[in-house]
């Protein structure tokens, strides 16, 4: 005698596994994130308090990452810091990633002129290097955050052109493209609705990378006195300011380093996660 | 016979590049009657995507395309894009080779469907839905309602053409377009494809021109046949008699190539050579180089496609010389 057939129940939609850089990757950023938003919930002290009972003291309970010349708290001065370095890293990629997406995604799927007149703003741009031609914008325009912006936005779209310029020549090439215009679709739709979102994985991948180098280049201009201006808390500020005292008050400068770097580290891992996440599936 | 639903006149596409203009579509003239299954043949690179491409006007710069294509008493080439795109998905439709490159990887099945209802007809809403899953049952997609809110990736090759073919059919077009539909498919679902689009195009009173290679696919599904060689028909004939007797030296040489199951079995005789280049056409019959009946006629001056019965044209200088087996009559 046959046994009853047993009717296993099919296992739900296997939900895809985060990966654990995604998940490191939001953690950390997460974090940084809390601080710009709250940094008066975070931060004990004023980032410009100056404390003249306290200077140049090491880490201690009450002053967690130690203070500077004029006393001034360094976890506080990072926690705010962290406010202005997200908006760096935000606002020197935002406008690119928009931009360069827009003019990648006409140039690779209209060609002709237009792709030929950007691979020549292409080849201009990329002839200087990048840090030289924001610093040569900055120095025109004056030091500060807007210029700074204003000359990164002017320059890093091109990197998104190239992404989605190439990315939308290669799907243009699938015939589900050429099946929108044989469905008399126009190719504004086409190119924004059926392309774009085939085409810009690449470009959000690079953008979480982007914005750790938006934040390094902020710093670094920070630091040459062309970005943020002190006694703005910003971390390449802070290691500017510390820099005098390294042999004897490291932890000015090497905190704020540690910020830059373990914001980098989890833009990183957000887009590696992010890359895995997108991958078309087949 | 009634009027014809789609006429081209001498159609003509170019492409002009750096190594020289290459005319890919070179005079086809044709004539499409309502409810008709054409088949369109010949090898790889003979024009026959090309001439579909150039009914709806999808033969992108570098190319051109002159001559006339007449659609219900229009001429489709001397439409505004505008009015072109209302032709597009909604008049006439077209289905590819690769299904599982025709569908957007991004969007679910019924997304897809549904945003050509919107495109092209009045319907909304919860209408949209419904019509939605009506046509995924008509191309035989087991539930359909479920299937809707899938991906592309997890239908096989053949589910993917079919639903190619609903979205092809939403807005119920009096032409379909179908470039080599089943080439990429296995035999068995390839022959449930051609069934398929045999009964919807009798369902749905459509016309049909079906590209394609594959003779056997021919002799079962179209009515009429028109082969292509280098860019210009050869031969056009109702597909039995095709079958029964080629007027044209390259027909012949097509079907000594291709095994008959079941029949006694021979040597297969291939066309020796290659298909011509494009950009420099020998003045006479292109297909001369490679043909066995060639005389100082055929390579002097390029025969022109002419009836020599009721049904059926040819552009072969020796029609009459051809015979089954390939052997020459004189």
């Amino acid at each position: 005698m046959a046994t009853p057939a047993v009717i296993v129940p099919k296992p739900k939609a296997a939900r895809r596994r985060l990966k654990p850089s995604l998940v490191a990757g939001m953690v950390i950023i997460g974090i940084f994130v809390l601080m710009a938003l709250f940094p008066k919930l975070i931060a004990p002290y004023s980032p410009t308090a100056f404390d003249y009972q306290a200077i140049l003291q090491g880490p201690t309970a009450k002053h967690l990452f130690g203070t500077d010349n004029f006393g001034r708290d360094v976890f506080s001065r990072v926690v705010w810091g962290a406010q202005l370095d997200m908006q760096i890293a935000l606002f020197t990629t935002l406008f690119p990633f928009l931009f360069g997406t827009l003019i990648g995604s006409l140039t690779g799927y209209y060609g002709r002129w237009a792709d030929a007149l950007f691979g020549r703003i292409v080849d201009i741009v990329v002839t200087f290097p990048f840090l030289v031609l924001v610093i040569a914008i900055v120095a025109v325009l004056g030091p500060g955050l807007k210029n700074m912006y204003i000359a990164v936005s002017a320059v890093g779209w091109i990197t998104y052109g190239r992404l989605l310029r190439a990315e939308v020549l290669n799907q243009k090439k699938a015939e589900y493209a050429l099946a929108g215009r044989v469905m008399g679709y126009t190719s504004s739709r086409i190119i924004f609705r059926h392309l774009l979102p085939n085409a810009i994985t690449p470009a959000i991948v690079y953008w979480m990378t982007d914005m750790a180098l938006g934040i390094l280049l902020g710093s670094s201009l920070g630091y040459l006195g062309l970005g943020a201006q002190p006694p703005t808390a910003e971390w390449g500020v802070l290691i500017a300011d510390g820099k005098n005292f390294l042999a004897t008050a490291w932890w000015i400068s090497t905190f704020p380093g540690l910020a830059i770097t373990l914001a980098g580290v989890g833009f990183s891992l957000l887009g590696d996660g992010l890359a895995d996440l997108l991958r078309p599936r087949e | 016979m009634s009027e014809p639903i789609l006429v081209l006149k001498d159609l003509r596409t170019v492409f002009h590049t750096a190594r020289g203009s290459f005319t890919a579509v070179d005079g086809v003239n044709l004539e499409l009657f309502p409810g008709e299954v054409l088949g369109l043949v010949g090898e790889s690179g003979s024009g026959k995507s090309v001439t579909l491409r150039s009914i709806l006007r999808l033969v992108r710069p570098p190319g051109t395309v002159s001559g006339e294509v007449r659609w219900q008493g229009r001429n489709l080439l001397t439409l505004s894009e505008p009015q072109m795109r209302k032709v597009r998905g909604r008049e006439i439709s077209m289905i590819f080779q690769e299904p599982m490159t025709a569908l957007n990887p991004v969007l679910p099945i019924g997304e897809q469907i549904a945003e050509t209802l919107r495109e092209h007809t009045d319907l909304s809403g919860k209408s949209i839905q419904a019509r939605a899953v009506e046509l995924l049952e008509l191309v035989g997609i087991p539930s359909p309602r479920e299937r809707l809110r899938d991906y592309p990736h997890q239908f096989s090759g053949g589910m993917r053409q079919r639903a190619m073919i609903a979205i092809a059919l939403a807005s119920n077009p009096k032409l379909l377009l179908a470039d080599e539909p089943t080439t990429a498919l296995d035999v068995t679902i390839q022959d449930q494809i051609l069934k398929l689009l045999l009964r919807l195009k009798d369902t749905l009173g459509m016309s049909v021109i079906l590209v394609t290679h594959d003779l056997g696919v021919v002799a079962q599904t179209c009515e009429r046949v028109a082969v292509m060689y280098a860019g210009r028909i050869v031969e056009v004939a109702p597909a039995i008699e095709l079958f029964a007797q080629p007027r044209h030296a390259y027909t012949l040489g097509l079907l000594n190539s291709v095994p008959g199951a079941g029949s006694t079995r021979r040597p297969l005789l291939q066309i020796p050579g290659a298909p011509p280049d494009l950009a420099a056409l020998p003045p006479g019959c292109p297909f001369a180089p490679r043909c066995a009946f060639t005389t100082a006629e055929c390579v002097a001056t390029r025969p022109s496609l002419t009836a020599i019965s009721n049904t059926r044209l040819t552009a072969c200088i020796h029609q009459d010389k051809l015979t089954k087996t390939g052997e020459v009559a004189w």
